[in-house]
């Protein structure tokens, strides 16, 4: 029940933020003793399930702009073979710290919109 | 330079740091790109760049399957309900309130003591729970 709870903030928040809820994700899995890498790369396939859900409803809104997505994506997915290996060798608690890092970057910008 | 921020978006999506506070950010700052616009580009870049991420994690033994598929219902849910009620209130106030989220989570994660015993972990349960 507990469980359903947390995915039900990480998808409000998502829904809510469009984005967002991965940064409330991560936190979430960790506070249910699942390791800092564990609840990164978990969290990365909670918010890719969450988001095919986003896209679609995008897709019916007729808001995605597909050819600017593509002059990213070919990059990103080389970033992503960087970052995954990266992840497993990183040690945990470096990961929280920059983590930690990017949350408050995160909220900076949120309280400056 | 998209050469430079795909590179890095694609990095921190991997790593679950938020790739998408990189694109939409350069979107939308060095780019005339709209707020919506630039969060559906980030959609479209995410789907293919966390597969590639997921197969390498899934290889690597870090995805926890069980966790995952106990908070996907609740999660499907919230996204709706999310959606649903970003359409009839104003979101920035609780944006606002979610940045002090943010800063609070950052600052315990930052400055958190190199150690992972049990006893830190049942405070941040109750901490999560609270809110």
């Amino acid at each position: 029940m507990k469980k359903f709870f947390m995915g039900a903030l990480c998808g409000l928040l998502n829904g809510l933020f469009g984005s967002g809820g991965g940064v409330a994700a991560v936190p979430l899995l960790e506070s249910s003793n699942l390791e800092p890498k564990k609840s990164h790369a978990t969290s990365v396939a909670l918010i890719f399930l969450l988001s095919i859900a986003t896209t679609l409803s995008y897709l019916l809104g007729d808001k995605l702009d597909f050819g600017l997505s593509w002059q990213y994506i070919p990059y990103g997915i080389i970033g992503a073979v960087i970052g995954a290996v990266l992840l497993k060798k990183i040690p945990n608690s470096l990961l929280r710290r920059i983590f930690g890092g990017v949350m408050l970057f995160a909220a900076f910008r949120i309280m400056m919109k | 330079m998209n050469v430079i921020i795909g590179l890095l978006s694609g990095i921190a999506a991997s790593m679950g740091f938020g790739g998408g506070f990189v694109l939409i950010i350069y979107l939308t700052v060095f780019t005339d790109t709209n707020q919506i616009a630039a969060q559906g580009v980030n959609l479209l870049f995410f789907l293919p760049v966390a597969l590639v991420s997921l197969i390498i994690h899934q290889k690597n033994r870090l995805i926890n399957w069980k966790t995952l598929l106990r908070l996907l219902p609740g999660g499907i849910l919230g996204i709706l309900l999310g959606a649903f009620i970003a359409a009839h209130i104003d979101v920035g106030f609780l944006q606002k309130l979610f940045g002090g989220l943010l800063i609070f989570v950052g600052c315990r994660e930052l400055f958190h003591k190199n150690t992972d015993s049990g006893g830190e972990k049942k405070e941040r349960k109750t901490d999560t729970a609270r809110q």
